[in-house]
């Protein structure tokens, strides 16, 4: 079990005959995932073929539009590398064929293109996340984005974050703790997104398999706190965090659209503050989520059923 | 991407939104010609500097004359302003706007704003004008109304008068102040405004609703439908370190302390900073390389830290994911000898291929200190600069 995708997820590349698309859907089939097609309009009928690392060699059929993929190859998730301008009506795309996944890794989409995107989302069937994020990875069964896969290990442990690199180091200090991950969901870095915490920690608390969790926020916007007010309230799991930009300064933008604080809001400070008083024990540094949830889950009795290898 | 004043008003006047005439001025002469072109009892002399807090810091003056134009501009031009917003070192006023003075009646707040929670456009007007808004949704938030746009239908005029009911705008002008409100969403929605604020919207003693000042902020991420905008840039009110950084697609943020810091990723080049912090350092930059970190990336990386004469040492910290150590590891051997590196130098690597990159660093000759982790790096790079 795991949440989002798992071993049976068929997935498609919109931007396949793209540089960045064909690079990843290469790592994703070298991971092991389902990759079934791909969508560049205009490239329609024709076939990708791609190199494996084991020396195998896979061909992989264009489509010109996200229906037609989906008809003829079944795929239920879609993953997105096309350019900025022209992201979010890729998204719309994918929604509108009911995809039940789909995953947005492009960066620098203009914010008023989400505001049209959520606004159409509403009511449908699909599951967004992104964008600007490193994708979702189920370990040892699916892999859909840009995570490094190997530093993964199939665990117990959800990892939620809205930073890419910072998902890594938290997922790289669980696995070398010999602690697995049920699954590793990047939400991403821009202000309107898809899933949000709140959204990806409700499946984590219905997925028998994760039994802890793992949250990484930053700077910007309140929806750590709003997720640490559910978790509160809801989660039955135990839930330990981390904040970057405890030393950003206000109105400076850190990389990340979303990450400023303004008006005096959004600071890690109010940040991890709530989360505290919300239950959710919060890394003092970077350095430490690992050893925090290994203190969490000793606490709880559920350190020895987390660890899959030694 | 920030604009002056007056280029926001420029802006605004394209969508109908009713602004002050005025004119810009470069000069002092510019600066009396302009108050001679508009003619005015009262005039308005406007420092224009990328800054809020320009009026507490004495950078508006009223002059009652011609002459008291040119000594006003005279002052003003080449003034250092430091306000709230500039931090201690200021701003050189090298713009001015002249104004033409008018009888204001009554200030208010309308801004534009993207709300995250709802991902939705939001307008937010108040009672409470002139005055810092933060202060206002601090003390009394019960004095700030807002009203949630649809994206599909876009802010409806209903919409636009319940808030100018709210914030009590004069019966007879609500509906100027609704279709200045409508005039100001169109502004914000098309040339992809991130904030669009008045402070403050004015009703005049003559009837009418103006924008006093305009704060108009656009998303760097639409840039490149506005070339209109892209060219009201002023690169003189921004770092000269984050406007190279840009050229080379590089994330910087200047900062005050003396660790240079490069990293991969912007949540993980956060929480390096913060790492640096926790064990007594204080960081001199934010520096985010990206993903694709090529050895021309990295070496314009370390030429911009190290131009920064603050600087007493460098940390890079990389999780190589995709991509790999070892060609990190290249690019920063590269650059430093390029450079040739004079300062502490401590690299933690970890992911793809990380002994090979390693092996690298140790190879290459160089004053390189290597970590194991990203708490043994920052605190080697703390106890070096010390």
């Amino acid at each position: 079990m795991s949440i989002l995708i798992d071993k049976n997820t068929k997935v498609i590349t919109q931007g396949i005959t793209g540089a960045t698309g064909l690079f990843h859907t290469k790592g994703a089939l070298d991971y092991g995932t389902q990759m079934v097609g791909g969508v560049t309009p205009g490239k329609g009928g024709t076939e990708v073929t791609i190199e494996l690392e084991n020396g195998e060699s896979v061909s992989l059929p264009v489509f010109d539009t996200v229906m037609d993929a989906k008809k003829t190859t079944g795929a239920t998730a879609s993953v997105i590398y096309v350019p900025p301008a022209f992201a979010a009506d890729s998204i719309m795309e994918a929604v509108d064929a009911e995809m039940d996944v789909v995953i947005c890794i492009t960066e620098g989409i203009p914010v008023l293109d989400m505001v049209k995107v959520s606004k159409y989302m509403e009511g449908k069937k699909s599951k967004l996340i992104g964008p600007n994020c490193p994708g979702v990875i189920t370990p040892d069964e699916c892999k859909i984005g840009i995570m490094p896969g190997y530093i993964h290990t199939a665990g117990h442990v959800g990892v939620v974050s809205r930073s890419g690199t910072l998902t890594y180091e938290a997922v790289h200090q669980l696995s070398t703790r010999g602690i697995g991950q049920s699954s590793a969901v990047g939400i991403g870095g821009d202000p309107v997104k898809g899933m949000e915490f709140t959204d990806v920690l409700k499946m984590f608390n219905e997925d028998p398999n994760t039994y802890a969790v793992i949250m990484i926020g930053e700077i910007g916007g309140t929806a750590e706190e709003e997720a640490a007010e559910w978790v509160k309230e809801n989660m039955t799991k135990p839930v330990v965090g981390f904040i970057g930009g405890q030393t950003a300064p206000p109105g400076k933008r850190m990389g990340h659209a979303g990450a400023i604080i303004s008006g005096g809001k959004g600071t890690a400070a109010e940040k991890i503050k709530v989360m505290e008083q919300c239950g959710i024990k919060v890394a003092p540094t970077p350095a430490e989520m690992g050893a925090t949830l290994v203190s969490v889950l000793e606490e709880k009795g559920l350190l020895e059923s987390c660890i899959v290898k030694k | 991407m920030n604009i002056h004043e007056y280029q926001g008003k420029e802006v605004l006047k394209q969508y109908g939104v009713s602004v002050p005439e005025g004119r810009v001025a470069f000069t002092v002469d510019e600066a009396v010609k302009a108050a001679e072109e508009l003619n005015s009892s009262v005039t308005v002399v406007k420092a224009q500097i990328h800054a809020g807090g320009r009026g507490k810091a004495g950078g508006v003056k009223i002059a009652k004359s011609v002459e008291e134009v040119r000594t006003y501009a005279g002052e003003l031009l080449g003034k250092v302003l430091v306000t709230h917003q500039t931090g201690p070192e200021g701003k050189e006023v090298k713009r001015l706007l002249i104004e033409q003075g008018c009888d204001i009646k009554q200030e208010y707040y309308v801004g534009v704003v993207v709300d995250r929670a709802t991902g939705r456009v939001v307008m937010m007007a108040s009672e409470e004008g002139g005055t810092e808004i933060e202060e206002v949704a601090e003390k009394t938030p019960e004095k700030i109304f807002k009203e949630v746009i649809d994206p599909a239908v876009g802010l409806m005029p209903f919409q636009a008068k319940k808030l100018a009911y709210a914030i009590n705008i004069p019966k007879s002008l609500v509906n100027k102040a609704a279709k200045f409100m409508i005039s100001l969403y169109h502004a914000f929605i098309e040339k992809d405004c991130s904030i669009a604020e008045i402070n403050p919207l004015v009703v005049t003693g003559d009837g009418n609703v103006m924008a006093l000042d305009a704060k108009l902020n656009f998303d760097s991420n639409a840039l490149f439908r506005h070339q209109d905008i892209l060219e009201l840039r002023d690169l003189a009110e921004e770092d000269e370190k984050e406007i190279q950084a840009s050229e080379y697609d590089l994330s910087y943020i200047a900062l005050d302390g003396n660790i240079g810091c490069m990293v991969n990723g912007a949540g993980l080049a956060m929480a390096t900073m913060d790492i640096i912090k926790h064990y007594g350092g204080d960081p001199a930059n934010f520096l985010d390389v990206g993903g694709g970190a090529t050895t021309e990336k990295v070496t314009e990386a370390f030429k911009i830290i190290l131009s920064d004469e603050n600087v007493k040492g460098i940390f890079v910290n990389i999780f190589g994911g995709i991509m790999r150590c070892d060609v990190i590891a290249n690019g920063v051997v590269e650059a430093a000898k390029q450079i040739s590196l004079d300062r502490p130098l401590v690299v933690r690597l970890e992911g793809t291929n990380v002994e090979i990159g390693k092996r690298i660093l140790n190879e290459s000759g160089l004053n390189i200190v290597a970590a194991d982790s990203m708490a043994d790096g920052a605190q080697k790079i703390v106890s070096l600069v010390k």
